[in-house]
C-alpha cells in the first residue's frame, strides 16, 4: 500500500501572544512544529502500514526549513520523505497549495490513501485536503475519526464526524481523507528513529522537477490576496458588571461578541 | 550552562524531557499518592528506545555510557524521581551483566533489557546488612550443577516487577565476605518470593520489595565472574552507576529549583511578588549555584567513568554524596520559599522533599560516601610520598 | 522568477514593525534596512503593518472569469433531515446585507432527493430565485455529486458571489467546487461587506488560532466563494410578502464512489478540557450535585466543556477528571467562565492563561474578580441560565 502523508510546518500558534501594548503578535518563543493535526495523520499512516504492508511518504510544501518537519516525520517511522520548495510556490492560497501538492502526489505515482490533518492550525480553513482531490481526481472524505476496515480488494469503510454523531462510509481506494483527534494517539519519537532521520535523504522538489502549470502555483495561482491584517480589538480587563441580571447578561454577550468571540457556535 | 553535549546526547535529552514533560509529569501526583509502579512509562520508555543508551551495540543497545544513562534519568527525575527511579533501578541491575557476565549471558539478557522489554535489579541489601554490606547471611550453596540459595535481601527497588536480579550471596560461608558471590535469578524460579510492597516516605512510584530465598535453586552458569568475587562486582558496579543518583538527585533539585523560582514570581505579599525581596532572591541564588555545582560534578563523574580511567570510586562517591546533599538542602529550602503552601500535599512541593531524601540514604548512604572518598584520599597521599 | 515579495529600500525607514509581526522569522534589520529571508511565505501581514507602503508583494494572478458576466449573491442552501441547516439563515441574512450595497439579486442552490417545501422556504426568507435539483439519485449528501452540480450550476448561472455554511459540510464541499472552477474561497469569515469604490467582497476572518484578522479579497476570479460558521451573523427573519423564483435545474449525476452506510447519533457530552475553546467551571458555590447540570447546559450552549474547583471535586459533586488547577488539569480556552468559585491561587494556576476569563459570583470581594476580565456579580443560579437564554437566543 502507498501512502501518502501531507504535513505542514506552522508555528505553534497555541503559544502565540498578542503584546497588550503594541497590539502586534509576540513571535519570541514560538516555535515551528507539524500542525498537530497531521501529527495523527502521520501516525494513521504508519499504522496503516504497520497492519497491511506498503511505504508511508511524507510531502510538504514550503520554505527549506520545513525540512526538519519532515526529519521528524521520518523519526517516527515515515519511510521517505519529499519537500517541495522553489520561491515560486510561495504566497499560494488554499488553490494554489492545492494544486501544487497535488501535481507533487501524481509524480510519486500509484498512491493508494491520502492522508492529512482536518485543517492547519495557522490558516484554519481545512481547504486544501478537498481542493487536492479534486485535482488529482479522487473521492474525499474530511473529519474522519476512525478507518474502520480496507479490505484487499481495495473497500475502505471510514467513520466521519458530523455535528451530532457520525456516519459510516464506504469507499475504494484510491481516496484522499483528513483526521481529526478522536483518530488515534500519536506514538513519541524513537532514538532509532531520530538516528535514522538524521541521516536520511529528504528529496527536494523545485518547480522544474515536476509537470506543472506554472500559472497555478504561488502568488500567480492564487485567486484570493490578503488586503489586510490587523489584530482584533482585544477586551479589555476587568469589567464588573452588576444589578440587573438580564441586562448584565446582555452587556456581557454585546462584549465577548464584539470582540469576534463565536458565542454561542456548535462544536465541530 | 554549556557542557558541550554531542549531538547525540542533546537527542537522547531531547526526547527524555519530552517524555517527563508529556508522560511523566501528569501521572507524577497521582503516582506519589497510590504507590503506583508506572508500567505505561517503562513503556514509553522502550518504545522509545531509551533503555538502549547504556547498552553495548552488539547487544542492541546505542553504545553510550554513564553520560548517556545519566542524561535521561536527570530529565525523568525533573518530572517525578519515583517514576524515573524504575529506569535507573534497572540501569543498576543491569550494570553487573555487563561488567561481569560471560558472552552467553550477555546474549541472553541484554537485548531483552536493551528492549525494555524486562527490568534488571540489583540485591544486596539484607535486614543485618545496610552499610555494613560484608554481614550479609544469604546462602547459595553450590550442590552439583546448581547453587542452592536461602535466606532474605531487603528494600530491593523494582523487586517483583524486574525480571532478572543479581544477587549478592556466600557461596562459601566460611570465608565470610571474601566467600560471596554475584549470582543472577530469574524471577518465578521455584523458591524465589516477594515480601510486600513498602509503604514509603518518597519516591512512592517506585517499588521496593523483600526478596525471600528458600532452597531456590538456580544453575551454576548463572554465576557472574568467580566464585568469591561478590563484593568486586558490587563496589566496581555501584563505582559506575553512583552518577545516576547523582542524577536523579540533580533531577529532583532542578525540578525544585524551577518551581521554586516561578512561584516566587506569582505569590505576592506585601504588594509585591515575593521574587522582589532579597531574602528570597539571595535563596534562590544559592539553590542555583548548589544545582549547578553538583552538575558539573555529576557530568565530570560520568564523563570520567565513560573515558575509561581506572580508578573512579573518588569522583563517582563525590559526585553522589554531593548532589543528594544539594538534592536535600534545595528541596526544603524550596519548600521554605513556598512557604505554608510548600508543606501541604495539594501542592507538589513537599513531595519533592519527601523523594530527595532517599538519595542520601541508598546505594551507599552518604556516610559510606565519605568513607570511600577519605580512603582514597589517604591512599594516593601514600602513593605520591614514594 | 521574480521575487514574490520585496522590500522597497528608500522607503523602509528600518522601525522594524515587520519584525515583530512576521510569525514566521523571516525578517531582519541589517543596516537599518529590513532584509527578508527564505523563511517568507509571503503571508503579507507585514505589508499590512508596514506604514511607509516600503513592502510589495507583486499580483499577477492567472487569468480568470470575465468578471462583468458575473452577477447577484448565491446562497448554498445546506439541509439535513428534510430541513435547511441554521446557519443557511444566517448567510440569508448576510446576503441581504449585501444585497443593500449592492442590489443584485440573492440566489440559492438547493439541491437533494425531496426538497421543493425548503425552496418555498428559501423564497419566504428573501431569496429571490432557488435554482433547485429535486432528484432521488443525489440522495444525501455526497461531496462528488455535489460539487459537480454546484459548479455546473455556477458557471451556468454566473453569481458574483457565492456563500456557504462552515459547517462540516460546508467545509467539505465549497474547496472541491473551488478547485473545479478555479476561484477563491475563504472559510470561516466573521465579517462580510461590498468595497464602496470596487464593489468586491470584503471576506474577513481570524487566523493564527484567532490571534489576528485578516481581510481577502478575491479581485479577478468569479464567484468570490466565502463559507460563514454558524452563530457568527445574524439569522435573518421571515421577508413578509417576497416573492421569488423556484427554477428547476437538471444535469446528469454522477454515480458516486463514496456511500453512506449508517449514520450513527452520539451525544458530544465530554468534551476535552484540554481542547476546549469554552470551558464553564462550578465550584462550591453550586452548592447541589444536581445544580452541575446549569454548569453542563452553559457548556453546552457555547459548544465546550465542563470543569470544576477542587472544592466541588472533593465534595463528590463531580469527578475528577473534571478539576481545573493545581492538582488538576491546567487549561487555556478561549473563554473560562468561573461559576461560584472563589478564585483561590490553587484554582488560579489552572486556567490563569485562559485568554478571557468570566467569573460569576455573589460576592463582590471574592479574588476572582481580580483577574477575571468580565464579572457579573449575582448569584449563579439567576446568571447562568438567563446566559443560557440569551445564548441559545
Amino acid at each position: 500500500m502507498k501512502i501518502v502523508v501531507c504535513i505542514k510546518q506552522v508555528p505553534d500558534t497555541t503559544n502565540v501572544r498578542i503584546n497588550p501594548e503594541t497590539n502586534t503578535l509576540m513571535r519570541e518563543g514560538v516555535e515551528s512544529i507539524i500542525n498537530p493535526f497531521d501529527m495523527y495523520a502521520l501516525e494513521e499512516g504508519i499504522r496503516l502500514k504497520e497492519q497491511h504492508g506498503g511505504t508511508v511518504i511524507a510531502l510538504s510544501m514550503g520554505p527549506p526549513q520545513v525540512e526538519s518537519a519532515l526529519r521528524e516525520a521520518i523519526s517516527l517511522g515515515v519511510d521517505e520523505a519529499v519537500l517541495m520548495s522553489d520561491r515560486a510556490f510561495a504566497g499560494a492560497d488554499t488553490l494554489a497549495t492545492a494544486y501544487t501538492l497535488a501535481r507533487g502526489i501524481k509524480k510519486i505515482g500509484k498512491v493508494d490513501i491520502v492522508l492529512m490533518g482536518r485543517q492547519a492550525i495557522d490558516g484554519d480553513t481545512g481547504q486544501v485536503g478537498p481542493g487536492v482531490a479534486e485535482n488529482l481526481g479522487l473521492p474525499h472524505v474530511t473529519e474522519i475519526r476512525k478507518i474502520e476496515q480496507i479490505d484487499e480488494d481495495g473497500t475502505i469503510v471510514v467513520e466521519r464526524l458530523l455535528e451530532d454523531g457520525y456516519v459510516r462510509l464506504k469507499s475504494k481506494l484510491p481516496i484522499l481523507l483528513t483526521v481529526v483527534k478522536e483518530i488515534n494517539e500519536p506514538r513519541l519519537p524513537s532514538l532509532k528513529g531520530k538516528m535514522a532521520a538524521k541521516k536520511a535523504e529528504i528529496q527536494n522538489w523545485k518547480s522544474e522537477d515536476i509537470e506543472l502549470d506554472a500559472q497555478r502555483i504561488g502568488l500567480t495561482g492564487s485567486p484570493t490576496q490578503v488586503m489586510k491584517v490587523f489584530t482584533p480589538p482585544k477586551p479589555s480587563g476587568g469589567k464588573i458588571f452588576e444589578g440587573d441580571v438580564q441586562q448584565a447578561v446582555t452587556d456581557l454577550l454585546v462584549e465577548l461578541r464584539s470582540a469576534g468571540i463565536p458565542i454561542g457556535q456548535q462544536k465541530e | 550552562m554549556n557542557y558541550f553535549l554531542t549531538e547525540e546526547q542533546e537527542m537522547i535529552r531531547d526526547l527524555a524531557a519530552k517524555i517527563a514533560k508529556e508522560k511523566v509529569e501528569p501521572l507524577a501526583l497521582e503516582y506519589d499518592e497510590k504507590g503506583t509502579f508506572p508500567q505505561d512509562i517503562v513503556e514509553v520508555l522502550a518504545k522509545a528506545d531509551l533503555f538502549r543508551v547504556f547498552i553495548p551495540e552488539e547487544y542492541d543497545g546505542l553504545g553510550g555510557g554513564i553520560m548517556e544513562m545519566s542524561i535521561v534519568v536527570e530529565e525523568l527525575s525533573k518530572a517525578c524521581g519515583g517514576i524515573a527511579l524504575a529506569y535507573a533501578a534497572s540501569g543498576l541491575g543491569t550494570m553487573p551483566i555487563m561488567l561481569f557476565g560471560n558472552e552467553e549471558q550477555k546474549k541472553k539478557y541484554l537485548p531483552r533489557l536493551a528492549a525494555g522489554e524486562i527490568l534488571a535489579a540489583f540485591a544486596l541489601t539484607e535486614p543485618d546488612a545496610g552499610s555494613d554490606a560484608a554481614a550479609v547471611k544469604t546462602k547459595a550453596v553450590p550442590d552439583g550443577e546448581d547453587y542452592v540459595l536461602n535466606g532474605t535481601k531487603q528494600w530491593i527497588t523494582n523487586g517483583g516487577e524486574a525480571f532478572i536480579y543479581t544477587v549478592i550471596a556466600l557461596t562459601d560461608p566460611t570465608r565470610g565476605p571474601r566467600g560471596a558471590s554475584a549470582v543472577l535469578v530469574e524471577k518465578d524460579t521455584p523458591g524465589f518470593e516477594f515480601g510486600k510492597k513498602e509503604d514509603k516516605m518518597g519516591i512512592r512510584a517506585s517499588v521496593t520489595r523483600e526478596l525471600i530465598f528458600t532452597d531456590c535453586k538456580v544453575p551454576k552458569t548463572n554465576l557472574l565472574g568467580r566464585e568469591g568475587a561478590g563484593f568486586l562486582v558490587a563496589m566496581k558496579t555501584f563505582d559506575k552507576t553512583r552518577p545516576g543518583v547523582a542524577a536523579q538527585a540533580l533531577g529532583i533539585a532542578q525540578g525544585a529549583l524551577d518551581k521554586a523560582v516561578a512561584y516566587s514570581r506569582e505569590r505576592k505579599q506585601f504588594g509585591k511578588p515575593i521574587s522582589a525581596f532579597q531574602g528570597i532572591q539571595f535563596m534562590l541564588a544559592d539553590m542555583a549555584t548548589q544545582v549547578e555545582a553538583a552538575r558539573a560534578l555529576t557530568y565530570a563523574a560520568a564523563r570520567t567513568i565513560d573515558a575509561g580511567a581506572k580508578n573512579v570510586s573518588r569522583v563517582s562517591a563525590m559526585a553522589k554524596l554531593f548532589a543528594s546533599d544539594t538534592a536535600m538542602r534545595v528541596t526544603t529550602d524550596a519548600v521554605q520559599v513556598y512557604g505554608g503552601y510548600g508543606y501541604m500535599k495539594e501542592y507538589p512541593m513537599e513531595k519533592l522533599m519527601r523523594d530527595a531524601k532517599i538519595t542520601q540514604i541508598y546505594e551507599g548512604t552518604n556516610q559510606i560516601q565519605r568513607e570511600v572518598i577519605a580512603l582514597q584520599l589517604i591512599k594516593e597521599s601514600l602513593q605520591k610520598k614514594e | 522568477m521574480a521575487e514574490p515579495i520585496r522590500i522597497i529600500l528608500d522607503k523602509c525607514v528600518g522601525c522594524g514593525l515587520c519584525i515583530k509581526v512576521c510569525a514566521y522569522d523571516a525578517v531582519s534589520l541589517v543596516d537599518k534596512k529590513a532584509v527578508l529571508n527564505e523563511r517568507c511565505t509571503v503571508c503579507g501581514a507585514c505589508v499590512s503593518a508596514c506604514k511607509y507602503d516600503a513592502i510589495l508583494i507583486e499580483r499577477r494572478p492567472f487569468k480568470g472569469q470575465d468578471v462583468e458576466n458575473y452577477s447577484g449573491i448565491c446562497v448554498f442552501a445546506e439541509h439535513r433531515g428534510g430541513e435547511l441547516s441554521s446557519v443557511v439563515y444566517e448567510i440569508i441574512g448576510a446576503a441581504r446585507e449585501l444585497k443593500v450595497s449592492l442590489d443584485k439579486k440573492i440566489s440559492a442552490i438547493l439541491l437533494g432527493s425531496k426538497v421543493r417545501q425548503m425552496a418555498e422556504q428559501l423564497v419566504s426568507y428573501g431569496v429571490d430565485e432557488v435554482w433547485m435539483m429535486e432528484d432521488p439519485a443525489i440522495g444525501d449528501f455526497n461531496e462528488e455529486i455535489q460539487a459537480d452540480l454546484v459548479a455546473k450550476i455556477l458557471l451556468d448561472k454566473k453569481p458574483e458571489i457565492f456563500l456557504g455554511g462552515g459547517t462540516i459540510i460546508g467545509r467539505s464541499l465549497l474547496p472541491r467546487v473551488a478547485a473545479k472552477i478555479l476561484t477563491g474561497l475563504t472559510a470561516d469569515c466573521t465579517e462580510l461587506a461590498i468595497d464602496g469604490e470596487n464593489k468586491l467582497l470584503k471576506q474577513t476572518r481570524p487566523a493564527f488560532g484567532g490571534n489576528i484578522m485578516a481581510t481577502i479579497l478575491c479581485n479577478s476570479h468569479r464567484p468570490q466563494m466565502a463559507t460563514v460558521r454558524h452563530k457568527v451573523m445574524k439569522a435573518a427573519e421571515v421577508l413578509q410578502g417576497h416573492d421569488g423564483q423556484i427554477q428547476e435545474m437538471s444535469y446528469p449525476i454522477l454515480k458516486p464512489r463514496v456511500e453512506v452506510l449508517e449514520f450513527v447519533p452520539e451525544e458530544m457530552d465530554t468534551v476535552n478540557l484540554a481542547d476546549a475553546d469554552f470551558i464553564v467551571s462550578g465550584g462550591r458555590g453550586i452548592k447541589d450535585p444536581k445544580n452541575f447540570a446549569l454548569i453542563g447546559e452553559l457548556a453546552k450552549a457555547l459548544g465546550g466543556a465542563v470543569g470544576a474547583s477542587r472544592a466541588a471535586v472533593d465534595a463528590g459533586w463531580i469527578p475528577y477528571s473534571h478539576q481545573v488547577g493545581q492538582t488538576g488539569k491546567t487549561v487555556n480556552p478561549t473563554i473560562y467562565v468561573a461559576c461560584g468559585i472563589s478564585g483561590a491561587i490553587q484554582h488560579l494556576a489552572g486556567m490563569k492563561s485562559s485568554d478571557i476569563i468570566v467569573a460569576i459570583n455573589n460576592d463582590p470581594a471574592a479574588p476572582i474578580f481580580n483577574v477575571a476580565h468580565y464579572g457579573i456579580v449575582g448569584s449563579l443560579f439567576d446568571v447562568v441560565p438567563e446566559l443560557v437564554k440569551q445564548i441559545q437566543g
